[in-house]
């Protein structure tokens, strides 16, 4: 294969001096096999093929385990594994990037790529922390100046590293450098906004994290399943393995998923609720009132439905129909983001990210559809589903001149009353 | 050739150094009235000559289109913008030698049209609220900006995924990258300079002046006093050159912050008039921007006070940042150059390079400047605060207002008759 790769890029003709070197990157060596003991004598006995699928199938199993355990022990737990697997997501690509340009020896970059990732994380869950503690923030003196001068502590810190990376160009090394300031900027891009965009959703209520990430989950296993059953037609070149079959099958099943594992959560406060955190017992809380997206709501059904089923009217969530547009986007353009995790290993001659779960590869192999899905589900929030948050609405009220204040007060008042809202006595003044 | 043996076994992709062709000699784009008139002089002083000449047309072109106004002022920075993405991803193309890439143009300039409308949108949202109100497709637009946002950025990454070719993988993916963050330091910052501009055009010239000051006062400064290398990457640059230039840099923003100071031209902030529909800045000075006294040091002998505007304490500020941290985008710049084996970003302006040559140093100011306001100067915009109320639901409405209700009452501000009603 490396031949013919070379010989294809010298037809190109000159064109590629930077990709001629391909030829010279060293194979990722062969990947060191990782299944435990215990695993490999159970299935000492079958043939290859067989065992990796149950290898594959024991392992799938064991993570989705591992899902539903972290979604029963809470927010916090969550917060604290989509941290971990940002960490670690973050350290995959960044090694990568190691192995590719060769840079182990690189004075200072391990420092400060692992420095840039805390001073971006710094900023993000600064951010998170000021908007959802309001309250405790302003209880403690020294987090309200950390809150007040977030920004600009989070630029001083930011503008370290920068300093830093400019004092640290060294002459033989300075495309490398930039190289990895490119590569590492690129990472954290990907990488930490999508998860802070995660605990984003997981704070709108349990259900808007575990929904998407289950339509994702299902729509990979699905769309195996109608391609190992029924594939024939291949899908793109970048994945010879997909197939329209595939694709198009997988796309009913995860829709029809989604509308079923949406009926089933809707109906629980744990996972309908925003994730609050309680002052009093200092932790977080899911408890409210569950909006009109998870109340059950009388549809009727179109004339079609009505013939073949005899029904009239059909009672939904509300919550169920916007479950069909995340499940449609995750089969639709979820897959994209898996051509495009397959495009870069291909660029870069990588099988896997890493070798950390046996049979399957790194974590980024595992989320590398997710990607886009935590963005997705987060512009659909604040586009569809809610407003701004009030309690961010009044902190910035109240941080106003009094002036403005009283300006905004009127103007509210005027246009509470044009509502109706506002009793007539009101109206006096 | 030697340079390869040197690198020994770890250093492949930076191998290629010794491969990429050196650029092509700049070509001389002087203009021809300027060759005249300087043919006697020798090569060196022609040199300085151009650059001299260039600057001073540079700097009354800068207050030419302050004169012209707020709206020539954002035209100017697009377009600043736009040239700048141009140069670093034809460097780029040049590096990669992607010319003949398919669709890569076309998504480059795809994507920062994306970049730029999700930009654009939000400022229009925030700043022509009024304007918004009234008609009624931008009304949708405006609602669902960050939605069809995503979908053009969405069908951009579509389109590079299913552009990619077998045999340029690597090459596809580098582009992709470095578009992205050109896009990041280009874009967002243009971005940032608009805002600072909406605050008032005096955030927008002191920057921007006490920049190109610390640029000619640290090159003057060298010229004459210049003897300590002062970093490797720069070797033009010298120790001298630095502090003299914080020095001068410091007392030119605080008299050029008390000249500015005094117009409301420059203080206000720039706001759009529905009735108009034109750009107004006129308003009463904020407490920045009238004099105040302040008492010297004990360390001053006959404690006096003297009167000043507190945006020339502001300005101080600014102008350490500029004098201290600014050289270091300059730095960043000229290694970046270096790493690509390149003279200059473009031949755009005779004597000087292309336009990024020029902004190096601005990069980071825009971004403190911004940064500063938030935390130090303004808190937030009273419009979009009342225009996020106008959005929630009527029940957050009436608690919020009773919060304010109650809030404004403490603080003594609402006439009698609304308390007695409570």
């Amino acid at each position: 294969r490396c031949g013919s790769e070379t010989e294809g890029k010298e037809r190109d003709g000159a064109s590629d001096n930077e990709t001629k070197s391909d030829s010279g990157v060293p194979e990722v060596p062969v990947s060191a096999d990782d299944t435990p003991e215990v695993l490999n004598k159970a299935l000492s006995g079958l043939s290859s093929r067989w065992k990796n699928w149950w290898v594959r199938g024991i392992l799938t199993l064991a993570m989705i385990s591992f899902f539903f355990i972290i979604i029963y022990l809470g927010p916090m737990v969550l917060m604290m594994i989509v941290l971990c697997v940002q960490i670690k997501c973050f350290h995959e690509i960044i090694t990568i990037g190691y192995s590719v340009y060769h840079s182990y020896h690189l004075p200072w970059f391990r420092t400060l790529s692992w420095y840039f990732l805390l001073c971006v994380n710094y900023f993000f869950y600064g951010e998170t922390v000021t908007d959802y503690f309001f309250t405790l923030v302003q209880r403690e003196e020294p987090l309200r100046i950390l809150s007040k001068y977030h920004r600009f502590i989070s630029f001083a810190l930011y503008l370290t590293g920068f300093c830093m990376f400019v004092l640290s160009l060294v002459k033989k090394h300075y495309r490398l450098q930039f190289y990895m300031f490119g590569w590492t900027h690129v990472t954290l891009l990907i990488v930490v906004t999508q998860s802070h965009l995660i605990i984003h959703n997981l704070f709108e209520g349990m259900i808007w994290f575990i929904v998407p990430i289950s339509c994702v989950i299902c729509n990979d296993i699905m769309a195996y399943m109608f391609g190992f059953f029924f594939g024939r037609t291949p899908l793109i070149k970048l994945s010879p393995k997909k197939t329209w079959e595939g694709f198009i099958g997988g796309f009913f099943a995860t829709v029809v998923f989604g509308i079923l594992l949406s009926y089933v959560m809707s109906g629980y406060r744990f996972f309908v609720c925003p994730v609050e955190f309680n002052n009093d017992s200092n932790s977080f809380t899911v408890d409210c009132e569950p909006s009109e997206l998870f109340q059950l709501q009388d549809y009727g059904l179109p004339p079609v439905l009505k013939s073949i089923t005899g029904w009239t009217t059909v009672k939904l969530y509300p919550f169920q129909i916007h479950s069909i547009a995340l499940s449609a986007f995750a089969s639709i353009m979820g897959p994209f983001g898996g051509f495009f995790a397959s495009g870069f290993k291909r660029a870069f001659k990588i099988k896997d990210f890493a070798n950390t779960i046996p049979g399957h590869g790194g974590i980024m192999d595992r989320f590398d559809c997710q990607y886009l899905m935590a963005t997705f589900v987060n512009v659909y929030i604040a586009s569809f589903i809610r407003g701004p948050n009030p309690s961010k609405v009044i902190q910035q009220l109240l941080a106003l001149r009094l002036d403005q204040q009283l300006h905004i007060f009127n103007s509210l008042k005027a246009h509470l009353t044009e509502k109706g809202l506002l009793p007539a006595l009101e109206e006096a003044a | 050739s030697h340079l390869q043996g040197s690198y020994g076994e770890g250093e492949m992709e930076g191998d290629s150094k010794a491969d990429t062709p050196d650029v092509p000699p700049s070509t001389d784009n002087t203009p021809q009235c300027l060759n005249k008139a300087l043919e006697g002089l020798s090569s060196r002083w022609k040199n300085w000559w151009i650059r001299g000449i260039l600057s001073l047309t540079m700097i009354i072109g800068f207050f030419l289109i302050i004169y012209l106004g707020p709206i020539m002022l954002i035209l100017v920075v697009m377009g600043v913008q736009i040239k700048c993405f141009h140069e670093i991803i034809t460097i780029g193309y040049r590096v990669y030698h992607s010319y003949d890439l398919p669709w890569f143009r076309t998504l480059s300039w795809y994507f920062l049209i994306c970049v730029n409308y999700f930009f654009y949108g939000e400022t229009v949202a925030d700043y022509f609220g009024a304007l918004v109100q009234r008609e009624e497709p931008l009304q949708f637009l405006v609602r669902y900006h960050r939605f069809i946002s995503f979908a053009l950025y969405l069908a951009g990454f579509c389109m590079f995924v299913l552009s990619l070719v077998k045999k340029h993988y690597r090459l596809q993916f580098y582009m992709f990258a470095w578009t992205h963050v050109t896009l990041l330091i280009v874009v967002t910052q243009s971005h940032l300079v608009i805002q600072n501009l909406f605050e008032g055009m005096i955030w927008f010239i002191v920057p921007i002046s006490i920049v190109i000051c610390n640029d000619i006062m640290a090159y003057l400064f060298g010229f004459f006093f210049g003897r300590t290398p002062l970093i490797k990457l720069s070797p033009k640059k010298t120790w001298e050159g630095f502090i003299g230039g914080f020095f001068a840099t410091v007392v030119f923003s605080f008299f050029f912050a008390y000249l500015l100071s005094q117009y409301q031209y420059f203080v206000c902030p720039v706001e759009y008039n529905s009735e108009t529909n034109r750009f107004a800045v006129e308003c009463e000075p904020s407490n920045l921007f009238m004099i105040q006294e302040y008492t010297l040091p004990a360390v001053v002998q006959n404690a006096k006070t003297v009167n000043l505007y507190p945006f020339q304490i502001h300005s101080i500020a600014l102008s350490t940042f500029a004098s201290l941290i600014g050289p270091f985008g300059g730095f960043f710049a000229s290694g970046f150059k270096r790493a690509f084996k390149i003279k200059d970003f473009a031949d755009t302006i005779p004597g000087h390079g292309g336009i990024m040559d020029r902004f190096d140093c601005q990069y980071l100011m825009a971004t403190f400047v911004h940064v500063y306001i938030t935390s130090f100067i303004r808190g937030p915009n009273p419009s979009k605060v009342l225009q996020q109320l106008l959005v929630l639901q009527p029940e957050q409405q009436l608690s919020i207002f009773n919060t304010l209700r109650n809030h404004l009452g403490e603080k003594g501000m609402l006439p009698p008759a609304v308390e007695e009603a409570q």
